[in-house]
C-alpha cells in the first residue's frame, strides 16, 4: 500500500481528469444526441439521411481508431497550418485531452441517438394528436410532449450508457492523457509495480460504476410517470 | 492522392500486404475470442442458474467486475498479471522466463472480458424459455436430449442470437485495444505505417474503413441469420 499513498496524488488528479471526460461526454454528447435523433426522423431525406450515416460509421468502427485519426491523424494536420500553430487557442489543440473529450462526445452521441430515436417512436400518437388539437404547434408538441416522455423512457439506459462511457475514457490514457489509467500506468513504469496501481484503478472503476447506478435510480425515482 | 494510392497499395512501399495481414489478424484474434468468450459465457451462465452459492458468486463477482472496469484495464490487468503469475508459476517448477505475447494471448485476454457479456446473453435467453414448454415436451414422451434440441434450443436461439451479434461487433471493435499490448492486428499496423511515414490520417482513416466494413458486413449476414432462425416465431 505503500507506494499507493506515495503517488496518492497523482491518482486523485488522474480521478479529476476521467471524472471531468465523463462530465463533458455526457452532456454535450447528450445535447448532440437529441439533434441526431430529431434529424434521423425528419421526413426530408437530405437530413435524414447524413444523421444515419454519421450513426452507422461512428457505431461501426472503434473508439480507439477514432481518437487516434483525431489525435494523430488532425492534429498532425493542425500542426502544419501556420494560422491555426499563431491561433490562442493553439495551447489546446495541442492537449491530448481535447481530443479525447470531443471523441466522446462524439460518439456518445450516436449510440444516444438511436435510444433518444426508439424513445421518440414510442410515444404513443394520440399523446401527439392531442397536444397538437389544443393548438400547439409542431415544435412545441416536440418540447412539451414528444421530448419529456422519450427523455423519461430514456432513464433506465441512461445508467447504462454512462457506465459504458466511463470505461471509454479510459482510452484517453493511450494518448498520454493522465486520467485513471494513465495515473495507474504511471506508477507502473516508476516503480515497476504491476498490480497494486492497476487493481487500486479498477477499483475505483467498480465504486464509480455503482455511484453512478445510485445517482441515476434516484433520479429515475422522481421521474412523474405512472408505473 | 496517386501518393495516397501507392501508400496503400501493394507495390514497392505500399503498406497494403501489411494492412491486409493485419485485417487477417484481427479477424483471427476476434473469431478466437468470440469462441473463448462464447465458452466462458455458457459455463458462467450455468453456474448462476444451476450452480452451488459459491458458484454463483464467484460467476456474479465476475460479471459485475468485467462489465464496470475498462475493457483496456483488464487487457493491461490479464496481460502483465498473467504473464507475471505464468512466470510465477514455472520458475516455481523449475523453468526458465518466457515472453508471453501474440495471438494466444490475446483471444484469451479478449474472451474472459467479452465472456462477461456472454453469460448474461445466455442468463437471459435460457430464461427466455418457458418452463412449460419444455415441460409439454416431455409430456409429449421426449426425452430431455430431445427436448433440449427440439424445444428449448429453437426457443432460445434466436434471443441469444440476438445478444451474440451484438457482442461480436462489439467485439471487432475492441479487438483495437489489443494494439495497446503489442500484437501485430490491424490497428497497430496503421499505428506503424503512420510513424514510419508520417501518414497518419491517411492510414488511420483506411483501417476505420475496413473495420466499419467488417461490421457492416457481418451484421448483415447475422441479420439473415436471425431473420431464419426467427422463422417459426408470429410476425407482430
Amino acid at each position: 500500500m505503500d507506494v499507493l499513498i506515495d503517488y496518492s496524488n497523482l491518482i486523485y488528479e488522474g480521478l479529476q481528469v476521467t471524472l471531468a471526460l465523463l462530465i463533458i461526454g455526457l452532456i454535450f454528447g447528450f445535447i448532440f444526441a437529441i439533434g441526431v435523433a430529431l434529424a434521423r426522423l425528419s421526413k426530408y431525406r437530405v437530413i435524414a439521411y447524413p444523421a444515419f450515416l454519421f450513426t452507422s460509421v461512428i457505431r461501426g468502427t472503434p473508439l480507439l481508431v477514432q481518437i487516434y485519426i483525431y489525435y494523430y491523424g488532425l492534429g498532425t494536420l493542425f500542426s502544419h497550418v501556420p494560422w491555426i500553430r499563431g491561433h490562442f487557442l493553439w495551447p489546446y489543440l495541442r492537449d491530448g485531452f481535447w481530443y479525447v473529450a470531443f471523441a466522446l462526445i462524439i460518439s456518445t452521441a450516436a449510440y444516444l441517438s438511436e435510444v433518444i430515436r426508439g424513445g421518440l417512436l414510442a410515444v404513443p400518437k394520440g399523446e401527439v394528436e392531442a397536444a397538437r388539437a389544443y393548438g400547439m404547434t409542431e415544435t412545441k408538441a416536440l418540447l412539451r410532449v414528444r421530448l419529456p416522455r422519450a427523455l423519461y423512457q430514456l432513464a433506465p439506459t441512461l445508467a447504462g450508457e454512462t457506465v459504458l462511457l466511463l470505461k471509454s475514457t479510459a482510452l484517453a490514457s493511450t494518448i498520454a492523457v493522465v486520467d485513471l489509467l494513465g495515473a495507474a500506468n504511471q506508477i507502473r513504469s516508476i516503480t515497476f509495480e504491476v498490480y497494486k496501481p492497476l487493481l487500486l484503478v479498477a477499483a475505483i472503476y467498480i465504486i464509480a460504476t455503482y455511484l453512478i447506478e445510485f445517482i441515476f435510480a434516484q433520479f429515475e425515482k422522481r421521474i412523474p410517470m405512472k408505473q | 492522392m496517386n501518393e495516397a494510392m501507392q501508400l496503400l497499395g501493394f507495390g514497392e512501399g505500399g503498406w497494403g500486404p501489411a494492412l491486409l495481414s493485419g485485417t487477417w489478424v484481427t479477424l483471427q484474434i476476434s473469431i478466437g475470442a468470440f469462441i473463448v468468450g462464447i465458452l466462458i459465457g455458457l459455463l458462467t451462465a450455468l453456474a448462476k442458474l444451476y450452480g452451488n452459492p459459491f458458484c454463483q458468486s464467484f460467476a456474479r463477482g465476475y460479471t459485475t467486475i468485467c462489465r464496470a472496469v475498462p475493457e483496456l484495464l483488464l487487457i493491461l490487468l490479464f496481460f502483465y498479471g498473467g504473464s507475471s503469475l505464468l512466470n510465477m508459476l514455472l520458475d516455481y517448477l523449475g523453468y526458465g522466463y518466457v515472453e508471453i505475447a501474440g495471438l494466444p494471448v490475446a483471444i484469451i485476454v479478449l474472451g474472459l472480458v467479452q465472456g462477461a457479456y456472454a453469460s448474461e446473453i445466455f442468463r437471459g435467453s435460457i430464461l427466455a424459455v418457458h418452463s412449460g414448454q419444455a415441460e409439454a415436451g416431455s409430456a409429449y414422451g421426449m426425452n430431455q436430449r430431445k427436448v433440449f434440441f427440439r424445444i428449448t434450443l429453437p426457443i432460445m436461439a434466436p434471443h441469444a442470437l440476438a445478444g451474440l451479434s451484438n457482442l461480436w461487433v462489439n467485439l471487432i471493435k475492441d479487438s483495437a485495444l489489443i494494439s495497446v499490448i503489442g500484437t501485430n492486428e490491424l490497428l497497430y499496423t496503421a499505428k506503424q505505417a503512420g510513424g514510419s511515414t508520417r501518414e497518419y490520417l491517411l492510414f488511420f482513416v483506411s483501417v476505420a474503413v475496413i473495420y466499419y466494413l467488417i461490421t457492416l458486413i457481418s451484421s448483415y449476414l447475422l441479420r439473415k441469420l436471425e431473420i431464419h432462425l426467427r422463422r417459426w416465431q408470429p410476425k407482430h
